[in-house]
């Protein structure tokens, strides 16, 4: 059904969006240049701005207007309590109502204006990121509710709209990651595997988008995920899996000894490179597209634009299929613990001696 | 990062950019190893390219996982 004029169309869209996820980029940059008049181009500032949490939301600059979405920031201290108010108060080296914020980090001032550091401040603001999970988790619910009634209004017949989507990777999900993984148990796990599998695709593409906020790249948004992980499959370790983790069948006993640490690091070592993993993935892919757009302002000339447009749009594409595997490989492997966790005694490989 | 004038600061860097190609040079290495003997199984058996293909992406997923370790320490290093 796709015409000619359709794929022509299909054509020019993605050419444009592909076009805009690098022009946001440059547009911020010009405006880093305005605020120091004559200084250098700092390429490392630049990502790290785009790839750290903000308490304010930028999308674009032109010489002269910040499309910036200031967020809400609520802080709360021991003297002052909770205090909420919008991050725009704290704009330009601003101070308000006893606050400031100095690179994402904000802090308590005295009436003169300097760093009162015996204030702790407890920072609960809505970042950047913390809106982009707010946005990301209404958007899963959304496409998923839909597929849901799908079901209920094609009782019987063939799925339709995105029903049909997302039902092959559903299935996908349960076939080849649950069932294969977990075994007969599967069922009890599939909603946790569903939701982590498409909670961190749509949130590696969401990232990828031009204005999008870098959540699967925050540390502590990965970290929670892991110790999720983990605390599932320590709740579901049945006897088998306690006894392999401290007193491993099969091997002789003053291995077994040293195997009972190893196999106590494993267990907690198993989520932290899930966390890892994810975090660095697509970290790093977001700082190698920013750094080739960043070649264009380090060398000053519009003639690397066509190397760095060109190289940023295949690096955004490994990106794209990246995405999808670090949401598959950390799905798969949360599996494998899961089926670890409640592996009943199938194996012949135990010794006789207990 | 860029102003740094001590010998200290400049090694630090450098140790960094070194680990950084180092990971970068055994990922390539390690999954170019099992990219190979993928497209062999492929080779010799086509009707079960579906089932390698999957477990060449989960092992290259697993390799690349350890190389960003590197990469992770290394960027610690040369920004903190």
């Amino acid at each position: 059904m796709a015409t000619k004029i359709n794929k022509l169309l299909l054509l020019i869209l993605l050419s444009v969006l592909s076009i805009a996820g690098f022009a946001s980029s440059d547009a911020h940059t010009v405006q880093e240049e305005d605020l120091d008049q004559e200084s250098v181009f700092n390429p490392g500032e630049m990502i790290m701005h785009h790839i750290a949490d903000s308490h304010e939301w930028h999308f674009f600059s032109t010489a002269s207007f910040h499309g910036t979405l200031p967020l809400p920031i609520i802080v709360y201290s021991k003297g002052k309590g909770l205090s909420v108010f919008s991050s725009s108060n704290l704009t330009h080296h601003g101070v308000y109502d006893g606050y400031k914020i100095h690179h994402e980090k904000i802090f308590a001032v005295d009436a003169a204006g300097n760093e009162d550091a015996s204030i702790k401040v407890y920072d609960f603001s809505i970042t950047k990121n913390v809106a982009s999970l707010i946005i990301s988790a209404i958007l899963l619910v959304l496409v998923f509710t839909a597929v849901a009634k799908g079901y209920v209004k094609n009782k019987g017949k063939a799925p339709s709209g995105v029903q049909s989507f997302f039902e092959p990777i559903v299935a996908y999900v349960r076939d080849e990651i649950a069932v294969k993984m977990i075994g007969p148990k599967y069922e009890r796990f599939m909603p946790y595997l569903l939701t982590i599998f498409f909670f961190i695709w749509f949130n590696n593409m969401l990232g990828l988008m031009p204005g999008g906020a870098n959540l699967t790249g925050n540390i502590a948004v990965t970290l929670m995920l892991a110790i999720t992980t983990f605390v599932i499959t320590t709740i579901n370790g049945n006897g088998y899996y306690w006894k392999h983790v401290l007193w491993t069948p099969g091997v002789p006993l003053p291995l077994r000894i040293i195997i009972m640490p190893i196999e106590i690091i494993g267990m907690i070592t198993k989520p932290f490179s899930l966390m890892i993993r994810l975090f660095a993935n697509i970290t790093a892919g977001h700082i190698i597209i920013l750094s080739f757009i960043g070649l264009i302002f380090l060398f000053k000339s519009i003639y690397i634009a066509p190397l760095s447009v060109g190289f940023g749009l295949f690096m955004t594409f490994l990106e794209l299929f990246v995405a999808l595997i670090q949401a598959f490989v950390f799905t798969l492997l949360t599996a494998m613990y899961f089926g670890s966790a409640v592996e009943e005694h199938a194996g012949t490989d135990h010794d006789h001696g207990h | 990062m860029l102003n740094s004038i001590f010998l200290v600061d400049g090694l630090a860097l450098a140790g960094a950019g070194i680990g950084a190609g180092v990971a970068a040079l055994a990922a390539g290495l390690g999954i170019g190893r099992i990219g190979s003997s993928a497209v062999e199984s492929i080779a010799r058996q086509p009707s079960e390219s579906g089932k390698i293909q999957t477990a060449m992406l989960i092992a290259a997923a697993l390799i690349e996982g350890v190389a960003l370790f590197g990469v992770v320490v290394c960027l610690l290093i040369a920004l903190a």
